[in-house]
């Protein structure tokens, strides 16, 4: 029996490299030199705002789309010269892109078929000559269904892709995918055709996959939370660029530039305007930092660092406007003096506790570990000492 | 909302003015070719006619004219028509939807540059060529100026461009080459289109006068057409019950194979964007 030969019986996993990627259409320039080191067996996220360019990087990987400038090595052989189906990735699509007049079970043999079978053992008619075929087909159909039952698909392989769910079709197109054994997965949105509950449990799915298959895994999404709860690194990109590459914890923790704080985090990141005096000192809701220097700085504040207090010199004020219940806590939206919106969560309790309502001001303080200082370029900007009371 | 009586009727009473005219010469054919010859011109209009006179028109359409051998002519030209234009028009088609390469849209603009010329244009300097090469009075020569197929190409441009790209990737990545993605994935997408380009195709070719009359000379080559142009002169002299007959004969063929590609020629008419 073929059962020993189940993807996770024999673990293929490849680095990708990439170094210097640039790619212009026509005049406009969708990657502006990107570098990315991807480690064998990691699931990385590309994340980013439409249009970032995320897309187009993971189409170079795989071949669809020829870089301007720069390389691409996958498991430490040089690609840039291969065509895609030599690349050894294999690649999910955002609408699965199954073959629409092919059976479920051809559609996942299709990868073996291309591979084992010559030009020739695929034609009409001329492929019953072939005296290897009938054996080659029977190992292949053992391997589809093998396949089958590890996605739950066994009732399904004589049905097309239009008689499917939407599930049903993403695990086929899982299954398309890893069939091949690939050395690294490439997915492009694979969960955006999806309905909400089910896109929460496919993302469960997909990571408990990853761990079973231990293949390295480059996934390209615009959503946040999915580059968040999957990911081993999450490179968020925008313009062409990446602006960071790190883990989960770390792009929310210490955010490398405005883009990326307000990307990550929801309900988004609070971003205020602020004024250094001469000293490069900034005062704002209760604390005192020390910028490099005077000028204009934009702060951003997670909500969740946000804290009712009572009225105080030094504390933020601001007006509130609407009041969420999500249950185990609540998020309240006010509004600045200036007029900026600010979003604040808090558990339930505390809100039970504070008493706001509707329409009054409200003086909040911020957590020191919630706080982000960005200059005026929009990077990081390191605080030296905060000055805790106000001077 | 449902429409009130009147407004029903009369939408039906339009419809059915407009297939009357339609069908009304063929209707006529049929009658015709049912009646003997000394009813056709007779005085009083008589649907039923008088004596039925099927048998012996029919009889003397297929006996004593060439039709069979015209018919036959008729399906080797236009059989031999479509498969070529299918494969030079499937393929050309599919790069001018789907790949991307340099001097793509001056190419499309060719073809539809190509869609405003009339056969006439071409006709002598094609005569002149076929002449030159020895090939006059061949099958060949019936077919040849039709191999490449510009309404085709158009045709079946429309539709792959419908086609997502997603799957043309995913093969790709699979390892198909683009001729396999041609014929194995794109082309039996395009089954609908491709079906009502064969009823434009084979109607055209069938029914088509002009150019055999300019190139074929012999008689075991006439096409349908000539079949019944050749009939007229020799055999029937006023006999138009049998021509009728005739006709109707080289018309079936059509009608049949309509009849049985009726759903998908309907579906590539409105899918391709051609209403």
């Amino acid at each position: 029996m073929k059962q020993q030969q189940t993807p996770t019986s024999e673990a293929r996993a490849a680095g990708l490299t990439l170094r210097g990627i640039v790619k212009h259409f026509g005049p406009t320039r969708v990657l502006d030199g990107v570098d990315l080191d991807i480690r064998p067996g990691e699931f990385l996220t590309l994340v980013g705002p439409s249009g970032c360019g995320k897309s187009t990087l993971l189409r170079i990987i795989a071949g669809l789309e020829a870089q301007s400038a720069g390389s691409v090595t996958i498991g430490g052989r040089s690609v840039d010269a291969l065509p895609p189906s030599e690349r050894d990735v294999a690649m999910v699509f955002q609408s699965y892109a199954l073959y629409p007049h092919m059976s479920v079970a051809a559609n996942i043999a299709s990868p073996l078929e291309l591979r084992r079978l010559s030009l020739f053992e695929r034609l009409p008619l001329l492929r019953w000559l072939s005296p290897r075929r009938p054996r080659v087909m029977r190992e292949i159909m053992t391997e589809v269904r093998a396949m089958a039952g590890q996605l739950q698909l066994e009732g399904l392989l004589d049905r097309r892709p239009a008689q499917l769910s939407g599930g049903q079709r993403q695990r086929v197109a899982l299954g398309r995918a890893m069939v091949r054994r690939p050395a690294a997965f490439l997915m492009d949105e694979p969960l955006s055709n999806l309905d909400a509950k089910l896109r929460v449990h496919m993302r469960t799915e997909l990571a408990e996959l990853h761990a079973r298959l231990g293949a390295t895994f480059v996934y390209v999404t615009h959503d946040q939370i999915e580059a968040m709860t999957m990911s081993d690194r999450v490179a968020l990109m925008d313009k062409g660029r990446i602006l960071q590459l790190g883990t989960p914890s770390e792009l929310y923790d210490t955010p490398a530039d405005v883009t990326v704080a307000r990307f990550i985090g929801s309900p988004p990141i609070n971003l205020l305007e602020v004024e250094a005096s001469a000293g490069g000192v900034i005062r704002m809701a209760g604390l005192a930092l020390r910028a490099p220097g005077p000028g204009r700085y934009t702060i951003g504040i997670r909500p969740e660092a946000l804290h009712l207090g009572r009225a105080a010199p030094g504390l933020l004020a601001a007006r509130l406007r609407r009041a969420e219940n999500l249950g185990a806590e609540w998020l309240l939206h006010a509004e600045t003096e200036e007029g900026a919106p600010l979003a604040i969560r808090m558990t339930a309790a505390e809100h039970a506790a504070a008493d706001a309502l509707i329409g009054q001001v409200l003086h909040l303080s911020a957590s020191r570990a919630g706080v982000h200082l960005f200059g005026p370029d929009g990077r990081r900007v390191a605080v030296e000492a905060a000055v805790e009371a106000p001077a | 909302m449902r429409r009130g009586l009147v407004p029903r009727l009369l939408a039906h009473a339009v419809l059915l003015l407009g297939a009357v005219v339609m069908l009304a010469p063929f209707v006529w054919m049929l009658l015709t070719s049912i009646r003997p010859a000394e009813e056709v011109f007779g005085a009083v209009f008589n649907p039923i006619p008088g004596r039925f006179a099927a048998p012996e028109n029919y009889a003397r359409a297929w006996n004593e004219g060439n039709l069979p051998r015209a018919m036959l002519n008729g399906a080797i030209v236009c059989l031999g028509i479509l498969a070529v234009q299918l494969l030079a028009a499937i393929p050309a088609s599919f790069a001018l939807a789907k790949l991307r390469f340099r001097g793509r849209g001056m190419l499309f603009g060719l073809v539809l540059f190509g869609l405003c010329v009339p056969i006439q244009v071409p006709a002598l300097p094609l005569y002149l060529g076929l002449a030159h090469a020895g090939l006059l009075d061949t099958y060949f020569a019936l077919m040849a100026p039709f191999f490449l197929t510009v309404f085709g190409m158009f045709l079946f441009r429309q539709f792959f461009r419908a086609y997502p790209d997603e799957v043309l990737d995913a093969a790709r990545l699979d390892g198909m080459g683009e001729f396999e993605i041609v014929w194995r994935l794109a082309t039996p997408a395009a089954l609908p289109a491709i079906a009502a380009f064969s009823v434009f195709s084979v109607v055209a070719h069938w029914n088509d006068l002009y150019w055999p009359l300019i190139v074929v000379t012999s008689s075991e080559l006439a096409t349908p057409p000539l079949g019944i142009l050749a009939f007229r002169d020799t055999e029937s002299g006023g006999n138009y019950g049998a021509l009728m007959a005739g006709a109707a004969l080289v018309t079936a063929p059509l009608v049949l194979a309509f009849l049985v590609a009726r759903r998908a020629f309907l579906r590539g008419i409105t899918m391709t964007g051609l209403r």
